[in-house]
């Protein structure tokens, strides 16, 4: 067992956090803090650390219970707005996904599609209080006759509605890079031939899982930010990888971790959930996420510490490379460099191009700072680790 | 590198006279032509995208003015909604005229209008369709 010479607990921490008295400084603040007090004075100052991250995060949705009609219906198939939801499940619940396009949306038939409107737009439209035209079939049981409804219905008509990402707040992710000779319109953005730019995705030093590499303050029960409400994370989240390579200071240096997340959609904010039409590609989520870290020990306080020049990412090609399953690295290149705006791959100077909302995820730390401060956000204690 | 959309109209007089080839030749100023209906006895206009450095740009401009063309931006400009706007920066990947730059070290996304070719790349890369074309009062003369 490792000894710290300081020794929180999430107990005293929430104490701390009730009284008014928690001092919490955000992931870019304890930087400084660090590099002028030391991390055993910085743990034993700072309370929590603050983080943020706004991006499109595809594996995003909301189940959904539309309530029940005169006479009953157990649906089969639910549309909203014309976006269809999952319905293989009990009578009027469903899964209405943020990837899921537009029925009549013509998708790539004219190469590079326009992906107008999707879940991801429902889900925003949901949170803004806007009328959702609802629509559901049925194929009709004994118990439950009717076969069709349609309905206009705001938020507020739905029973429940909750949110529940199966793969959100990615740890690390690539940088891509084009080396065709054609124009590439991807997940990662328009990538022009002849690596003509590189896209990146991610808040860095301000990023909830970089700020705490190995799980160790980020467990099922996690108190979060999600959407502009509090949430939780209920599980690891799909893909989620620890055994990966790690630059010495622990972070990984490819995509890592991920988590499970929910909360109630109906206290989140239009803000923090927006749709996104990513050309050529499809529909997505915007979703705001943010993680209090608790400053346990000096180890903890190091790791929130990290700065975007010691945060290292892969360069993969999208061109050729991706689509084969071919993850050859280009290029290793630290989070500074790219946010710098350009980068040199084989002594060309190569334009990067940022796809994550620095602005967004520095408020979504600052908002979840003041709350902390003022009490209204208490850190949930995991109860049990990845 | 300066470059914008103009749109030219040519009084039936000047339209016989040879005078968008000049730009090139007397200016340094590098054109591509979008759309045109001139002929000779009648009255013209021609869509041109004029690219050069913006001193060359803004004689060029007053020299095609002292020939008798009348000139006015494109029709339309591109405006930013900045209740849509995330800052997620993934229109600066096509934006080939630098009008739309990341602030460093905010991290904000700038829009500089001058700057603008009107290429309308910007509106389906923008994920949140901030970007949009607007109409714009034609009459407006070029300085």
């Amino acid at each position: 067992m490792t000894s710290y010479k300081i020794n929180k607990t999430y107990g005293e921490i929430n104490d701390k956090i009730k009284k008014g008295d928690a001092v919490v400084v955000t992931a870019e603040e304890i930087i400084d803090i660090v590099k002028e007090q030391g991390p055993v004075t910085a743990a034993e100052n700072v309370d929590v650390v603050t983080t943020g991250t706004f991006a499109p995060m595809c594996s995003s949705g909301v189940f959904i219970n539309i309530g029940q009609f005169k006479p009953v219906i157990r649906t089969t198939k639910t549309w909203f707005n014309n976006v269809p939801a999952y319905s293989g499940v009990a009578a009027v619940d469903c899964f209405l996904g943020a990837t899921a396009t537009s029925e009549d949306d013509p998708l790539n038939k004219l190469h590079p599609g326009e992906f107008n409107y999707g879940g991801g737009h429902v889900i925003h439209d949901l949170v803004a209080g806007k009328k959702i035209n609802l629509r559901a079939e049925s194929y009709g049981t004994d118990c439950y006759p009717n076969r069709r409804i349609e309905k206009t219905i705001t938020i507020n008509d739905l029973p429940q509605a909750v949110m529940c990402n199966p793969r959100n707040g990615y740890q690390n992710y690539n940088c891509a890079i084009n080396r065709s000779d054609k124009i590439k319109y991807t997940y990662m953005g328009t990538l022009k031939p002849g690596i003509g730019n590189a896209n990146y995705s991610t808040s860095g030093q301000l990023s909830p899982l970089l700020n705490d590499p190995f799980f160790k303050t980020i467990g099922i029960g996690t108190r979060i930010f999600l959407g502009g409400a509090q949430g939780y994370v209920t599980w690891s989240g799909t893909q989620c990888k620890k055994d990966v390579q790690r630059s010495l200071n622990g972070v990984p240096l490819t995509p890592a971790g991920t988590i499970f997340v929910m909360g109630n959609l109906k206290e989140m904010s239009p803000e923090w959930l927006v749709g996104q039409s990513i050309r050529g590609y499809g529909v997505s989520l915007s979703v705001g996420l943010g993680i209090p870290i608790p400053i346990l020990n000096e180890e903890m306080v190091k790791y929130t510490a990290i700065s975007d020049d010691e945060i290292f990412t892969q360069i993969i090609d999208y061109g050729y490379d991706y689509q084969q399953g071919i993850s050859k690295s280009y290029g290793q290149v630290s989070y500074a460099e790219l946010k710098s705006g350009f980068i040199t791959i084989k002594g060309e100077k190569i334009q990067t191009v940022p796809l994550s909302s620095m602005i967004k995820a520095r408020k979504i730390a600052d908002l979840l700072k003041s709350s902390i401060k003022r009490g209204k956000f208490l850190l949930g204690e995991p109860q049990q680790m990845f | 590198m300066y470059s914008k959309i103009l749109i030219l109209y040519f009084p039936p007089v000047v339209a016989q006279n040879a005078v968008v080839c000049y730009l090139t030749k007397k200016f340094d100023l590098i054109f591509n032509i979008l759309g045109a209906r001139v002929s000779n006895k009648k009255d013209g206009y021609m869509v041109l995208e004029l690219r050069g450095t913006k001193s060359n740009y803004q004689k060029g401009v007053s020299f095609l003015k002292d020939q008798g063309v009348r000139v006015s931006t494109a029709e339309q400009e591109i405006w930013r909604d900045m209740e849509k706007c995330t800052h997620c920066g993934a229109c600066t990947a096509v934006c080939p005229t630098g009008a739309l730059s990341i602030k460093r070290p905010e991290m904000e996304v700038i829009f500089d209008q001058e700057k603008c070719s009107v290429c309308e790349l910007c509106i389906f890369t923008c994920p949140t369709r901030a970007m949009g074309l607007y109409s714009k009062n034609t009459d407006e003369m070029m300085v």
